[in-house]
């Protein structure tokens, strides 16, 4: 089996490269997933830079393109690869070393929408009552608050690409229409008018690459198809 | 250029190392009140691995069936073997409605029941009226809770605007010649550039470190840091011989299954199909304490009764609870189960076998979070012997699950973690707050202090071999650890296995003072962080061998074959252990609740 894996140094390339490493069949299960193989290939080579910390999913650090899709390598069985696979960085981001790159653009988009509840100040601050919340409004949260901002999604939208620094990107809108949509927030009006831009909820074409790519089976297009919708609304 | 000529400085109020639930709770607490506070994390906050906590958050709400504080102190103690202490128990558990609730304000999605307060549901060891009947305590969001706390901590440490320093690794402890911690020394993983972090006050919260063993549920970066750091400035570490081996891992794989799933009606199954539970907890069953259930699955498979063509695990069946429960209430579960076995919890019983989950034990302190130690002068000579006057170590504080406060004692119940991490959390960043308050004018910078012998420490680092030379690696002593740890100091224990893990562990030792690394990269570079975080965790195993070994009776977590009973007349005590001469000392157990009557050890039966 062939592992091919983009690889730049910043101390010593002057541009990234691809490496080859060889590994053999045997040592691949039908149940090895890809982080363990790195981890492998690490041990032989230890100059290689990836990510990880919690090896099932759930903390976002692995985002990766693999064969062209992103995802998180701790998921990604390697088996159904293929015998030649292609690791590189998520796309679209400044590399800093092999598989590792700079998210810093994508975390300023996630903090520019205020992801975070603003509740009623009286009821925010009742320490013996919680904000009550029916289970059909805690429902609609479902398939948002999820999200582990791995950035498989962001990586993989081109109004994302063209304008990472204008264009808040799916997760960033995804987390944006997460608290638009708590019945606990009072700032709904506010939150929409903010969003109300061509270069923000609307630069969204839905092209779906982003619910493609979403390791953990979210749907930012269909979310933010809701926040357009509730946008317009809220003009008239 | 030196070192020193390139390092930075920064000076701040506090510094909160790590930024789990426990560093995040204490640093939003900081900033709020308007501190001048940095949250340092090797890792991005949301990867924390409170991100990974799933079943839920225990609070006396009384959403679901009628509950009190008391009866889960009660629980709480019992469950802990009577090794926890009944003063933090108690402050814990009287913190928990408003904890959860702040939680809730935060933003948490809780889920809900139909009159939209918070859903609880059943946890292992949860009792109302002292010991009666099953209590359901556990708040949930889904099984993602701990997603669901950690994520929702950062959003609002956003909107504090709390200062954090991301993807720097915290090497030691800054520590002046009155032994006052007044600093840490971190490196920026980007740029391997030193920095020198000098705070009025350091609070530890790097989380625990089930990297010592080979099957664990933890993050590849629960490496016990702090741990290390703490062993480093002559503190000793309580209560490392007990390590919660949590019953539902994947078998042969390690990461968790949660106990929501028997809280939820789930089944333990042996090879014949039997629920075989009856027999080791007639009452609770499946909701007996965690170290109880995970000894009943291992001598189940130790007999015999094993599944699967080795008969190494035993099945956990949730084929009969209705979808819905599964899709709602388990979807990460149904999750994990999908992903790495195949399997569909809706259609077939899931593998399990126990993995090390929780480090019970850690960096003692007080209530007030403030790290303790025995007040004398040298440990070494006194091996053996009890000491009662506990000192504060002057600017150190530990939160979470590197501290050892002690509320989980021998034996964590479900649950009570991320509690234990919210409270104290909050808790510490009030004492520290006081403290800035009442002594506005001590310095962050003291003349004479170690930040020299930690940079001539550092330097071993900065010399790489080429791969051709290297007889070892890291990455062996590190796997050699895992294997030991767990041959030798696993469910099950005695004395000869342990005395030979002690001298094997002395050997990795030595194996570390040689090994060097081959990456010279000052981007990312993860082998040399990997031998920062080696050394950390050869601590942490030691410290958990040497304390096991000592320990003659079974209590908790801790079973002794050769001692296979709870000896209250000569082990109700806390461990404390030195590495110098690994000598270990005892102080008592805490049985001075100041609302409730003390609770008297009792014969734990469920
Ligand atoms: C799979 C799983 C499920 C669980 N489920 C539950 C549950 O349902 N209920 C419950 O109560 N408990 C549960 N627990 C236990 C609980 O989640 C943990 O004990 C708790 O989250 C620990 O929180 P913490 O803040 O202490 O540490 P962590 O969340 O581990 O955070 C540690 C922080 O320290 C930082 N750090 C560490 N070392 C360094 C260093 N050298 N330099 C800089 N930063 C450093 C890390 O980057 C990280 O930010 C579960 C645990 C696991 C593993
Ligand atoms: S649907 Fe919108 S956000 Fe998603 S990839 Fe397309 S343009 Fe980007
Ligand atoms: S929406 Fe999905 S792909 Fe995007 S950051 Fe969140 S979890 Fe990752
Ligand atoms: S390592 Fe955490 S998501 Fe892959």
């Amino acid at each position: 089996m062939q592992i091919l894996i983009d690889r730049y140094n910043p101390q010593s390339d002057s541009a990234p490269y691809t490496q080859t490493y060889h590994l053999n069949d045997a040592e691949v299960g039908e149940d090895t997933m890809l982080l363990e193989l790195l981890q492998q290939l690490r041990i032989q080579d230890p100059t290689l830079g990836f990510r990880s910390s919690c090896q099932e999913g759930v903390c976002g650090s692995d985002g990766m393109n693999v064969n062209g899709n992103n995802c998180l390598s701790c998921i990604t069985l390697v088996k159904p690869l293929g015998d030649k696979i292609h690791i590189r960085p998520l796309p679209s981001f400044p590399i800093i070393k092999d598989l590792i790159v700079d998210m810093q653009l994508f975390y300023d988009q996630y903090k520019n929408v205020e992801p975070f509840l603003k509740g009623d100040e009286h009821l925010s601050r009742d320490p013996e009552h919680e904000i009550l919340q029916t289970p059909e409004e805690r429902e609609k949260l479902d398939g948002s608050y999820e999200c582990i901002l791995c950035a498989c999604c962001s990586s993989s939208c081109p109004s994302f690409w063209w304008n990472p620094d204008l264009f808040p990107g799916p997760a960033a809108l995804l987390a944006a229409n997460r608290f638009v949509i708590d019945s606990r927030d009072i700032t709904t009006i506010d939150r929409l008018e903010s969003l109300d831009k061509a270069e923000k909820a609307f630069r969204c074409r839905h092209i779906q690459n982003c619910t493609a790519a979403c390791p953990k089976g979210l749907n930012p297009s269909r979310a933010i198809q809701g926040l357009k919708h509730a946008i317009v609304k809220n003009r008239s | 250029m030196t070192q020193e000529a390139t390092l930075q400085e920064y000076e701040f109020d506090a510094v909160v190392i790590g930024a789990g639930g426990a560093g995040m709770r204490a640093a939003l607490q900081l900033t709020e009140a308007g501190h001048k506070v940095a949250m340092i994390s090797k890792v991005f906050p949301t990867r924390s691995h409170t991100v990974a906590a799933q079943g839920g958050i225990n609070a006396a709400l009384g959403n679901v069936t009628e509950d009190k504080w008391q009866w889960h102190m009660y629980d709480t103690i019992k469950g802990s073997d009577y090794l926890g202490d009944q003063d933090a128990i108690e402050f814990m558990c009287r913190e928990a409605n408003q904890i959860v609730r702040e939680l809730e304000h935060f933003g948490v999605p809780f889920s809900r029941l139909e009159n939209g307060k918070i859903y609880q549901r059943a946890f292992g060891g949860q009792s109302q009226n002292y010991g009666e009947k099953q209590a359901k305590r556990t708040c949930a969001a889904a099984d993602r809770t701990g997603h669901a706390i950690l994520h929702s901590l950062y959003q609002q440490n956003l909107r504090a605007g709390t200062e954090m320093f991301v993807e720097h690794f915290a090497l030691d402890l800054i520590i002046d010649d009155d032994e006052t911690v007044c600093g840490v020394l971190i490196q920026n993983l980007h740029d391997s550039a030193l920095k020198a972090v000098w705070a009025k006050h350091v609070l530890l919260a790097t989380g625990g470190a089930g990297q010592i063993f080979r099957t664990n549920s933890n993050a590849s970066i629960n490496t016990g840091d702090g741990l290390g750091m703490v062993q480093r400035a002559g503190i000793p570490l309580q209560d490392m011989e007990f390590w919660q081996f949590h019953p539902t891992g994947v078998a042969g794989k390690g990461m968790l299954i949660s106990e929501a799933t028997r809280g939820e009606g789930g089944i333990l199954r042996n090879a014949d199909g039997e629920a075989f539970m009856v027999r080791y907890a007639p009452k609770v069953k499946e909701l007996a304490s965690r170290d109880v259930v995970a000894r009943a699955i291992a001598v189940e498979v130790e007999e015999g009764r094993g599944c699967g063509p080795q008969k190494d695990h035993v099945l956990l069946d949730l084929t009969h609870l209705p979808h819905d429960v599964i899709e709602n209430r388990l979807p990460g579960i149904r999750d994990i189960s999908r992903t790495f076995l195949g399997i569909d919890p809706i259609e077939a019983p899931i593998p399990i076998f126990p993995t090390c989950h929780y480090m019970m034990g850690g960096i003692p302190t007080n209530l007030n979070g403030q790290v303790v130690k025995p007040d004398i002068p040298y440990p070494e000579n006194r091996s053996g012997q009890s000491v009662d006057t506990q000192i504060p170590v002057p600017g150190l504080y530990a939160i979470g699950e590197c501290a050892c406060v002690s509320v989980h004692g021998a034996n964590r119940l479900g649950g009570n973690s991320l509690l234990d991490i919210i409270v104290f959390g909050r808790k510490a960043a009030q004492e520290i707050g006081k403290q800035l308050q009442n002594n506005p004018e001590i310095a962050t910078r003291p003349f004479q202090h170690n930040l020299n012998a930690l940079l001539q420490r550092y330097q071993r680092w900065l010399q790489t071999s080429p791969s051709e030379s290297a007889h070892d690696s890291v990455f062996a002593i590190a796997a050699d650890m895992q294997k030991i740890m767990e041959s030798g100091c696993g469910v099950f224990r005695d004395h000869q296995h342990m005395q030979q893990t002690v001298e094997q562990l002395r050997q990795l030792e030595q194996r570390f003072a040689q090994v060097q690394i081959q990456d010279d990269s000052a981007v990312f570079n993860f082998e040399r962080c990997s031998a920062l975080e080696l050394e950390n965790l050869l601590a942490v195993a030691k410290a958990t061998a040497c304390s096991a070994l000592a320990r003659e009776e079974s209590r908790g977590a801790h079973t002794r074959v050769d001692f296979s009973e709870r000896d209250d007349e000569n082990w109700l005590k806390h461990s404390l252990f030195y590495p110098q001469n690994e000598s270990i000392l005892f102080k008592p157990v805490n049985r001075q609740p100041t609302q409730h009557a003390p609770f008297e050890p009792q014969k734990r039966v469920y």
